[in-house]
């Protein structure tokens, strides 16, 4: 687990933000505003987006900034049932801000879903926030713990119990997983992926995304080294192989 | 009035007395509001004659684009005996000219043109044609240039103001095609008739006269188009009497314009619903069934498909892809609050299922929130498969133009038969912007264009000084654009009227004329002046102190991310341009209007624009439309969406253009939620008062792989600016600009 990104109590709090996305179609129900929160905790090795992950880069906005520009895709949200997503990066790192933003949002009357890989200890402020959120994006991003910690970097317990949790509290979640050829495709992991899931009670949907290289350019422009070079993009038949194992459509 | 056709139809209203096509569809017309099941494909027949059409689209491209010409013949309603196709394949007749896709020239616009053209593609005008038109009969062009003045003629070849009707059609003009289905051509001559009874009048003014001889011209195009109807062996004297009669009397209104004038756009008007009325009285009767009636609009549809004009190749580099803009609108909301959506709305759609995609006709839906919703799924999954039409905000049109208007060219709405436009192309702001910096000297050329102002003389752009110089600049340029779209329009009805279609309209008096004037380069000018308020930017000038470049220090707020402090520049520019526009007497009265719509000319107009204060390099295209410049949009498509809906439609009532790209995976992860998000986006725009949207859904690769292997892509069809093209007949460099633009992705 990272450090949360610490700001300065006395200051007005500011988020620090990568990017915005106004048409976001594949990160949650509806039409979505996506703001894609700057620096993360994990070190993915298939990250599309390498550049999220340092935590002082990207430009500060205050809540209020936010909601203003937020407020102008109402009209698109609610002919299509969307909101807003709080994508990344990870967006759980400014948790601060969170607590200031959500409430606000939720007095808009605006759908809010919460991206993340949900690598984080369940303490009264988390509490608070997935109280305030209608909806997790959640990352499981490998079922099979040592594979999980080589892939990501750290190891996949508190993302599970921090699923445990929002089963418990009936909170609603989309489970997502990128389906990496030859490391996140095993047939018996995927088999107790669909185990895991089945005793949670809250899972709306469940999402296989195929990897793909197209961040690749990012790293190479950070002057990273693509550690995945040689894996293949997952294909659609990849995918529904997937999907066929956990039983989903 | 009482007729045996119009048996088992409402008479309630005033439609049976008057010409009221529109209160006879409210009489009469079957509102629908399910879905998509009850459609059928392509019949035997249709697919047999598509096929025939679809070798001689071949046969057509490799002839070099052009596949025959009749160079001898100046066209006209009643010029040809009859063409045909396939004859027994045929359900709807009628050909421009006496063979398919052989095209005809009409002179009246102007001899050198038609020359040019046909030289072009390996033809050669006729001798004695050439004869008459050089010495005998003056042309509408002969008249513009002998009276141009030099200012104008400056303006125009240094493309400060560009793409002027002034050599060829200038087209925009919708006839009411559906009277002659419902009337009969005798009727309408009646009414003609009348007209001159009371243009006799006591004061025999210009005015008076003129209008005489007009309406003349009128009864005569009407005579003349039941000449040609004649030669197909149908009397269209009287009115339709079934649904294939229906279909076959408004075509053959449309193809006798379309016979008549070579015009920049030649639009189709709002027939399916009209037409619809016919088809369910047909199908309640027993004499028409389900697969019928689509054949009968399939086989309309080729028919469209099939209209062609002899241009030069200047004018396929503005305007690529040889574009007709048939526009068809389709839907929209009546004002009783009953959707205007029938059965026909969909049968028309479903062409491009049962003929495969085509940029023709241009099909425009007038889109509302109260649209059912079974029609606007069905548009979107059309649009996700076919990319094939655009949207209209019949919202925000309903209020003024009411419901019965249709869509001419790309975005120029008009209320069917009771409006015309005089077109007016477009002034190029990026380049007036420049000519205010270099006080009337052109950035390429270094002449002095516009009247010798002060240049700009500081080492730093000042955002108050150039604002003050662009002010005056485009008071300049509202003046001599003014001055040249009146002598253009005055040569125009004086030498190419357009008679048939302006029989197919009101009375003169009743009718509301606009002069639509237009801009480019919107964005360009925008971002420009931010850059010049929020960044610094230094001027780099010639040795003759031209400013040729510029460098800009800091970053600037960009057009096209939903961002007040640039966004509001682009929205004084447009209410500041239309109000110069309207300190100016137009032709014939006509009221000012403005579109920002580039159609293709953006690559033209960018080609001939040297390096602007935002960054841009000479020559890169402009944006499309009013269209950010491509990469400057950083959030996304709405974002983008909710710039372009901050432009005000009051001050651009001829049309607000924004075209739109997404990949399908962008789009949402299975078919359902592509259709969901697609009709979201749309309600929200036009929620947000967008104006117009063309939609595209295709990736990158495909389009490249078309440039690469046109053979295997034929049909395939992309919108541009108001319209769609065949992506395979644009020139490389709009092909590349098509791919280079802004494609909304996710990664």
């Amino acid at each position: 687990m990272a450090e949360e990104i610490k700001t300065n109590a006395n200051k007005e709090i500011k988020a620090r933000i990568h990017s915005f996305e106004s048409f976001g179609a594949v990160d949650g129900p509806g039409i979505r505003f996506v703001v894609f929160f700057q620096g993360c905790s994990l070190r993915c090795k298939y990250c599309h987006n390498r550049d999220t992950w340092p935590t002082n880069a990207g430009l500060e906005y205050s809540s209020d900034e936010l909601i203003a520009k937020i407020s102008r895709y109402k009209n698109y949200f609610t002919v299509s049932g969307g909101g807003v997503t709080l994508s990344g990066g990870e967006p759980l790192l400014q948790q601060d801000f969170l607590l200031e933003l959500l409430p606000k949002l939720k007095k808009l009357d605006i759908h809010t879903a919460i991206d993340t890989s949900g690598s984080f200890p369940i303490t009264d402020k988390m509490r608070k926030i997935i109280d305030l959120a209608d909806l997790f994006l959640l990352d499981i991003k490998c079922i099979n713990d040592n594979i999980c910690k080589d892939l990501v970097g750290v190891s996949n317990k508190l993302e599970l119990e921090f699923a445990r949790y929002l089963s418990d509290i009936n909170k609603d979640v989309w489970i997502r997983q990128v389906l990496v050829p030859g490391i996140t495709d095993h047939e018996e992991d995927l088999l107790k992926l669909k185990e895991f899931l089945s005793t949670l009670n809250n899972v709306k949907k469940v999402e296989i995304l195929a990897y793909h290289d197209l961040g690749r350019f990012k790293w190479e422009n950070l002057g990273c080294n693509y550690e995945l070079e040689d894996v293949p993009n997952a294909t659609t038949e990849d995918v529904a192989r997937a999907k066929r194992i956990l039983g989903i459509n | 009035m009482d007729c045996k056709q119009w048996e088992g139809f409402n008479k309630s209203g005033e439609w049976t007395e008057e010409i009221d096509v529109r209160g006879f569809i409210q009489n009469n017309y079957t509102p629908y509001e399910g879905d998509s099941k009850f459609l059928e494909g392509a019949t035997e027949k249709t697919k047999k004659l598509w096929n025939e059409v679809l070798e001689l689209y071949k046969k057509e491209r490799e002839n070099g684009g052009v596949l025959d010409a009749d160079c001898k013949t100046p066209s006209a309603v009643n010029a040809y005996e009859a063409g045909y196709i396939d004859k027994d394949l045929e359900e709807i007749v009628g050909l421009q000219t006496d063979a398919p896709l052989k095209r005809a020239i009409m002179p009246n616009g102007g001899i050198r043109i038609v020359e040019k053209s046909a030289e072009s593609y390996g033809f050669k005008v006729d001798p004695e044609t050439e004869y008459i038109y050089h010495n005998l009969r003056k042309t509408h062009n002969d008249g513009v240039f002998q009276v141009y003045t030099p200012d104008i003629r400056a303006a125009r070849s240094s493309h400060l103001l560009t793409g002027l009707p002034d050599g060829y059609g200038r087209g925009r003009i919708i006839g009411d095609y559906r009277r002659v289905a419902l009337y009969g051509v005798d009727r309408l001559i009646e009414e003609k008739k009348v007209e001159l009874e009371i243009l006799d009048t006591d004061e025999f003014t210009e005015d008076i006269i003129r209008r005489r001889e007009e309406v003349s011209d009128q009864i005569k195009a009407l005579n003349d188009l039941k000449a040609m109807a004649a030669k197909y062996g149908f009397d269209i004297s009287m009115p339709a009497a079934n649904a294939k009669e229906a279909i076959q009397w408004l075509y053959f209104g449309y193809l006798g314009a379309v016979k008549d004038q070579n015009g920049a756009a030649m639009s189709l008007g709002r027939t399916s619903t009209f037409l619809d009325i016919y088809i369910e009285r047909d199908i309640k009767n027993g004499t028409l069934t389900e697969e019928q009636a689509q054949e009968l609009m399939d086989q309309f549809i080729i028919k469209l498909r099939l209209v062609r004009f002899l241009r030069a190749p200047e004018y396929n580099s503005l305007f690529s892809g040889d574009p007709v803009w048939v526009t068809e609108s389709i839907g929209g909301m009546g004002i009783d609050g009953r959707t205007l959506v029938t059965k026909n709305s969909f049968r028309v759609l479903h062409t491009l299922d049962n003929l495969g995609p085509a940029p023709e006709p241009n099909l425009t839906v007038l889109w509302s929130n109260n649209l059912p919703k079974g029609f606007k799924d069905y548009c979107a999954d059309i649009s996700i498969r076919t990319s094939s039409i655009q949207y209209e905000n019949d919202d925000l049109m309903r209020i003024t133009l009411g419901d019965d208007y249709g869509i001419a060219c790309c975005v120029s709405a008009m209320k069917i038969g009771k409006q015309m436009q005089f077109f007016g192309a477009r002034a190029n702001l990026a380049k007036t912007l420049l000519y205010a910096i270099n006080g009337g000297r052109d950035e390429l050329t270094g002449k002095q264009v516009a009247p010798k102002y002060q240049p700009v003389t500081s080492e730093y752009l000042n955002y108050d000084e150039v604002m003050e110089k662009f002010d005056v600049m485009m008071d300049y340029v509202a003046k001599i654009y003014i001055k040249a779209l009146n002598a253009i329009h005055y040569m125009h009805d004086k030498y190419s009227y357009e008679a048939l279609e302006m029989a197919l309209h009101d009375r003169d008096e009743d009718i509301l004329r606009t002069m639509a004037c237009g801009i480019a380069g919107l964005s360009v000018a925008t971002d420009s002046l931010s850059a010049i308020k929020y960044a610094k930017v230094k001027v780099i000038r010639d040795e003759t102190g031209l400013a040729v470049d510029y460098k800009i220090e800091g970053d600037f707020p960009k057009y096209g991310n939903d961002d007040d402090r640039v966004d509001q520049i682009a929205v004084d520019i447009v209410k500041s341009f239309l109000r110069k526009l309207q300190k100016h007497h137009t032709y014939r009265g006509s009221k000012h209007t403005l579109s920002i719509l580039t159609i293709t000319s953006n690559v033209v107009y960018g080609k001939n624009t040297g390096n602007t204060p935002d960054g841009r390099r000479a020559g890169e295209p402009f944006g499309p439309g009013a269209n950010p410049l491509h990469g400057r949009d950083a959030n996304g498509a709405l974002a983008v969406m909710n710039t372009i809906a901050k432009l005000p439609y009051e001050y651009s009532e001829d049309g607000i253009s924004f075209t739109f790209s997404i990949t399908p995976a962008a789009l949402g992860k299975d078919e359902t939620t592509k259709i969901n998000n697609l009709v979201s986006m749309l309600d929200g725009y036009f929620k947000q008062t967008g104006h117009h949207i063309n939609v595209n859904v295709f990736n990158r690769e495909l389009l490249l792989d078309a440039m690469d292997h046109p053979e295997n892509y034929p049909q395939l069809t992309i919108r541009v600016s108001g319209y769609a093209v065949n992506f395979i007949k644009l020139t490389r460099e709009q092909q590349l600009d098509v791919i280079n633009r802004t494609i909304h992705e996710r990664i």
